[in-house]
């Protein structure tokens, strides 16, 4: 078993910084951790089931229900005119999402009406009975496509500026210029989007859902319900993975089931099919990037102009914070003299896509790992070698200033990649990998080290801000209850380790208990990995208010100091006595001293104009580096990856084994997105990649066949974070990324590495036996 | 008009159950979750994909009791009779301490949404009772059929070879410690008569044997044969389709037989991939890689090839190389057997040459000749559990001098049926065995094929790759390393 290799204080179970296990960990194993799915139903509980387009651009001329009112077990069917208060849950405010389409539809799958049926069977089953006639209208799913008929957008773009790139570019002693296509993902969360609906009394309805934002669920359900949000209760206890993918994408589930429970008075169950599930919700933008560098001999870049543009669906959604983020990423880890970014977040006919881990981050931040590449096979050397003479400069040098004007102040990555460079033995394999490919016909090998820079904190920066509730009881039992929703990433271990280290308590006394909108309010959505940042702190505070009335009680009652009183293992100590902490609890309430507090925490220092481009968006930056070696089948274009080095900062973290299984899991996730995900589309604007048989995330096979993953343990967050642990759920994807120039770099073997095989994502076998096909036709022609 | 008869009966963890109202196509994780409320068995893509719902299904098989993984979403409830079905509420002891395979899933910290993870515990389980010291290749191998998407694999297959060490004893594991007595109740309950049941319109028939089969089918033209629905159970969950009646083949003996001989070897209709493997195996080695990457192990343990041939689909992974190494068809009905070569079996896309009271009853697959190469390739873009994009068998038959007496290549994903290529085989017969020959095969294939594009792949990767893999099976045949292999051999 793992043990933390961080300090080891074995004095409480567990502390801050010790390695314990999920907290649920035990329930999963033996299948008694309960989903929504598995929640015994209310008597009399319906089922629903969407009724879907099936085109992707059309005026609705009619839509006939008759056969779905009368097959058998149906007892509602809900159209869009039947939302009582409004038809709309869109997320930004732009009223650009309708929970049920009306008039039009505009993309294929999109939910036209809703059925409610005694079963689950029977209302999927009279879902595909509606008569539904349309006159289509031209639907162009991609990108390209997109830029050809207009190029309309869904949100306001973003431009960061900073210098004058396109002079530079015109003085640069080289130039270069290229287009890069990256794909989508689906989050392929296991558990799919579930809701169910229990009306209450009055205008009163209790919602179980599967989200990682019970605050907007809450909002949404009042908002289509016509009722205040106080009298919408939203309740999620774990999901079976978020991603990103239960942001906003569960509303409308969740919207359906609750105005259907009201109208009928009974509860309501909403669990869409996995089919319809990955065709009728949001997922990672697909991007085309324009890049333009300029560079000296030395590789080092001098500017950089880049365009990202995006497949963003029909609607707005979080489509335009994520293309923000993309452009907050092109840099990574590297300065750029000069820039000038803009992103242009398209309309096109295609579900709307939404927040999935990195947030756009991970597309902004390949394209500059392109652009590094260009330069490299421009100049015939080893990209790591154009990599360090871009970092960023440590605090003080004059190449500290990101395009959004933020300067870079905790810069580790110096000290990350030469560490992973040396203990993977990086150069020597390197060497042996180009002898190798020297003599081997088919197969052919690469090796890549990408560094990630992440930044940390919502954009939006009211977003940074969370909220706890704390209760001790008469027995010393804490009762733990925060804003932030548990997927799988051991949030709830991880603050409930807080709590037990603030009271010295054992963990076993601390009840974590399911998120709930009654019991903490206007929570934040638990997403850009700042889940433990924001409620641990929240958390912390409540503690501290509660251990405050403590010490002042312990004052009082007998006469000592202040600093007298200390919270130490299982005790608390007044002077020289040391009293159980169930003990002193209980006097404590007998004296009449609150035992509840609600903490709060709101991250201090960020701000952001967008207009302007400038600001300091991200409280800090989490860092780390990859090496990947894969080797490649040039007949076929198969690959493996053969080995995989990792160390990364999760400043010191407050739980090493969950913070390494999330960088592994990260990682893995990435490299599905940059290898055998693909998201298809046929010429109807069909989804065609809609299930497990056709969308192709990682298996046990996959991961890569040795898999060393490190900690910077050295690593302490520069900004007093919670524990000075650092955020850890998205940076660790981005370190995949050196997978997919492993692979660029076993193509280039092909050509004598003097092209950039410009491999795009996801690189298939089939994008990388095409690739090599390119690089083959350019050198014979 | 037939009466019922029966009831489908098999013992579920430690309760016997006999089921007089079985839908046709209901499942068994739906009477699993609806019916009995055992909710750690988990719905994650209902067509037998993604692993959430893995269970153990115990049989006798030639007399003793094998315990084996397989996807309850799209495992027919109709098909369960003389089985122990075993889930993962069935591991832990009434005390509560977890199952070696559990409490190694703890602290490797294998499980992090825990969505996935009783279907995990149930693949582990079954390969701690199968294997006593698993490699790292078969326990990838266990795992095909299951999806993680939080924790990267790494910390579930460190568990996977920790428990290892905690072997099987009577004393904590729940399946050793009744084992004597399940095979004594699944024996039992084989059906003496055939076992009719009627729910609403839907009927379920489970034949006692071979010969009533043939009557039933007679009889019933509109009859779906279902062995291991691991195609079927797909047209249920994602279609909707009515199938009235479903006769289950799944328990008949007599397709379970596997007759080698030294001039080749006879297959049941009703041998699942899992239990064909070894005997194919032993006969054409080459087999081997192709077939550990068919489906995953719960899909194996399940489907047949006799299914997999009998669907006529395009893009099965078996009729290819069967084609190509010559396999032969049995088909049967009351009226007896008709033998054909298994190509002519595909008459075109969606139609093959099957009678609809016909059903297949066996395969011939005939040693290699003397002089022989032969070799298999799928290309997918996931490795393992993946469907097709192409899938080449390749059999060539050289003379002393190196001349090419023979050859036969059947591709699968290249046209509407799994389809010989005769233009490239026309290319190669007589000709040396040298690079200069593939090369000038290779433009054969144009006049062979006209693939389609779709998800899998495009219609020119499709025909690039389709040429390529006669240059790796060329390149192999000369001693080269012509492929990516992630482990030398999968056991």
């Amino acid at each position: 078993m793992d043990q933390s290799t961080f300090e080891d204080r074995k004095t409480i179970s567990a502390p801050m910084h010790a390695s314990l296990r999920h907290d649920s960990a035990h329930k999963h194993v033996t299948g008694t951790a309960d989903y929504i799915d598995d929640m015994p139903e209310p008597e009399g509980t319906l089922h629903a089931a969407l009724g879907m387009s099936d085109r992707a651009h059309a005026d609705i001329l009619s839509v006939d229900l008759s056969a779905v009112k009368a097959y058998p077990g149906v007892v509602l069917v809900l159209t869009g005119a039947d939302m009582p208060g409004v038809n709309d849950i869109s997320p930004s405010g732009c009223h650009d999402e309708p929970v049920l389409a009306e008039g039009k539809v505009e993309f294929h799958g999109q939910a036209i009406f809703c059925v409610i049926a005694e079963t689950r069977d029977s209302a999927r089953r009279a879902a595909r009975l509606a008569k539904i006639d349309y006159r289509d209208l031209p639907h162009w799913t991609d990108v390209t496509d997109t830029l050809a008929h207009g190029a309309a957008l869904v949100t306001e773009p973003l431009t960061l500026k900073r210098g004058d790139a396109e002079a530079a570019l015109e003085t640069a002693p080289h130039r270069l210029k290229g287009q890069m296509r990256v794909g989508g993902q689906d989050h392929f969360y296991l558990e799919g989007h579930i809701a169910l609906a229990i009306p209450g009394e009055d205008d009163e309805v209790t919602v179980w859902s599967s989200t990682q934002h019970p605050s907007e669920v809450q909002h949404m359900v009042g908002h289509v319900l016509g009722v205040p949000s106080n009298a919408v209760t939203v309740q999620v206890r774990r999901m079976g993975g978020g991603f990103g993918g239960k942001e906003t994408q569960s509303n409308q589930f969740a919207a359906l089931a609750a105005v259907s429970a009201k109208k009928l008075n009974r509860a309501v169950k909403f669990r869409p099919d996995r089919d319809e599930d990955m065709t009728a919700t949001g997922k990672r933008h697909d991007f085309l990037i324009d890049y333009e560098a300029g560079y000296d001999d030395e590789g080092r870049i001098q500017a950089v102009k880049a365009n990202y543009a995006a497949r963003c669906g029909y609607s707005s959604d979080l489509s335009g914070p994520v293309t923000d983020r993309a452009l907050f990423h092109a840099d990574n880890a590297y300065f750029y003299p000069h820039v000038l970014l803009t992103s242009q977040p398209l309309k096109t006919h295609t579900v709307s896509n939404t927040a999935f881990r990195g947030f756009g981050g991970p597309q902004g931040l390949v394209g500059g790992e392109r652009i590094i590449e260009e330069i490299a096979y421009a100049l015939g050397k080893d990209p790591l070698e154009i990599r360090k003479a871009n970092f960023y400069g440590l605090p003080g040098s004059d190449r500290v200033l990101t395009p959004y004007h933020q300067t870079v102040e905790d810069n580790i990555i110096h000290r990350i990649v030469d560490e992973l460079e040396t203990s993977s033995n990086y150069q020597a394999r390197r060497q042996e990998i180009l002898a190798f490919n020297e003599t081997s016909r088919v197969i052919r090998k690469g090796i890549a080290l990408t560094p990630v820079k992440f930044g940390i904190s919502f954009t939006a920066t009211w977003y940074n801000q969370a909220g706890a509730l704390v209760h001790v009881y008469q027995d010393g039992s804490i009762h733990l209850n925060h804003g932030g929703t548990e997927m799988g990433q051991g949030l709830f271990t991880k603050v409930a380790q807080v709590l037990a280290d603030a009271f010295q308590v054992d963990i076993s006394r601390v009840k974590i208990t399911a998120t709930t909108t009654a019991k903490v309010p206007n929570t934040s959505a638990t997403a850009a990995s700042s889940g433990s940042d924001l409620n641990g702190m929240a958390a912390y505070d409540a503690a501290r208010q509660i251990k405050q009335r403590l010490v002042a009680f312990a004052v009082e009652k007998w006469g000592v100091a202040p600093e007298d009183v200390a919270f130490v293992p299982h005790h608390v100590r007044v002077g020289d006595a040391l009293i159980p902490f169930a003990d002193f609890v209980k006097q404590a309430y007998m004296a009449r001293v609150q035992l509840s507090a609600a903490g709060f925490y709101k991250t201090p220092k960020i701000h952001w104009d967008r207009a302007k481009g400038m600001g300091t968006p991200f409280y800090y930056f989490a860092y780390g580096a990859s090496v990947s070696e894969v080797s490649i089948d040039t007949l076929t274009g198969e690959y493996l990856v053969d080995r995989v080095d990792i160390l990364h900062d999760v400043g010191r973290s407050l739980n090493p084994a969950i913070d390494k299984g999330q960088v592994e899991g990260a990682f893995v996730q990435g490299m599905g997105w940059l290898t055998t995900e693909e998201l298809w589309w046929d010429g109807k604007g069909r989804l065609r990649t809609h299930a497990p048989s056709t969308y192709k995330i990682p298996l046990a096979s996959d991961r890569p066949k040795i898999f060393n993953v490190k900690l910077a343990e050295w690593a302490e967050a520069a900004e007093p974070t919670i524990g000075r642990s650092k955020a850890v759920g998205e940076p660790p994807f981005m370190l995949a990324v050196s997978v997919l120039e492993a692979l660029s770099m076993a193509v280039a073997s092909t050509a004598g590495y003097c092209q950039c095989p410009k491999l795009d994502a996801p690189a298939t076998p089939e994008r990388v036996l095409m690739a090599i096909e390119r690089l083959k036709a350019r050198k014979e022609g | 008009m037939h009466t019922d008869t029966g009831s489908i009966r098999f013992i579920m963890n430690g309760e016997d159950i006999a089921l007089r109202h079985v839908p046709p196509t209901g499942t068994l994780l739906d009477w699993l979750r609806l019916s009995r409320r055992l909710t750690g068995t988990k719905e994650g893509c209902a067509e037998g994909d993604c692993g959430a719902c893995t269970v153990l299904v115990g049989r006798v098989v030639e007399g003793r009791l094998a315990y084996e993984s397989v996807n309850a979403c799209i495992r027919l409830l109709g098909s369960m009779n003389a089985t122990h079905v075993v889930t993962v509420e069935h591991l832990a002891g009434a005390d509560g301490v977890l199952h070696p395979v559990q409490q190694a899933m703890v602290d490797y910290h294998g499980s992090q949404c825990g969505f996935c993870t009783p279907g995990f515990v149930m693949s582990l389980y079954g390969l701690w009772l199968a294997d006593p010291a698993p490699g790292r290749a078969r326990i990838e191998k266990a795992l095909q059929g299951n999806l993680c998407r939080c924790t990267g694999y790494e910390p579930i297959v460190r568990a996977a070879e920790a428990i290892a060490a905690a072997r099987p004893s009577a004393v904590f594991d729940p399946i050793e410690r009744t084992r004597a007595a399940v095979l004594a109740k699944l024996t039992a309950m084989a059906p003496a008569e055939t076992i009719r049941i009627s729910e609403g319109d839907g009927r379920v028939i489970v034949p006692a044997s071979l010969d009533d089969l043939a009557g039933i089918l007679a009889e019933e033209p509109k009859a779906t044969v279902v062995a291991g629905s691991t195609d079927v159970g797909l047209w249920v969950t994602k279609q909707f389709r009515d199938l009235n009646p479903v006769v289950f083949i799944n328990h008949l003996t007599e397709l379970q037989s596997i007759e080698e001989t030294a001039d080749g070897v006879r297959i049941g209709a009703g041998v699942t991939y899992s239990q064909a493997f070894d005997a194919l195996c032993r006969m054409i080695s080459p087999l081997r890689p192709l077939i550990d990457r068919i489906g995953g192990e719960q899909v194996r343990n399940m489907g047949t090839i006799g299914g997999n041939i009998a669907n006529g689909s395009p893009i099965g992974d078996t009729p290819p190389p069967l084609i190509a190494l010559g396999a032969t068809l049995t088909l049967r009905s009351k009226d007896g057997r008709r033998d054909l070569p298994l190509e002519s079996y595909f008459i075109d896309y969606g139609k093959q040459d099957r009678r609809a009271h016909e059903f297949v009853e066996s395969f011939y697959v005939p040693a290699l000749p003397a002089n022989t190469h032969f070799a298999v390739y799928k290309i997918t873009k996931r490795r393992d559990e993946d469907i097709s994009a192409l899938c080449g068998a390749f059999r060539i038959t050289l003379s002393p001098d190196g001349t090419v007496t023979d050859a036969r290549l059947c591709f699968g994903g290249m046209a509407g049926t799994p389809k010989r290529a005769s233009n490239v085989e026309a290319a190669l017969i007589g000709k040396p065995w040298t690079e200069a020959t593939i090369d000038a095969a290779r433009t054969a294939f144009d006049a062979d094929y006209k693939p389609l594009t779709d998800w899998r792949a495009t219609a020119d990767y499709r025909m690039l790759t389709a040429k390529n893999l006669l240059t790796r099976f060329y390149l192999e045949t000369s001693g080269e390393i012509a492929q990516v292999r992630r482990f030398e051999e999968v056991a």
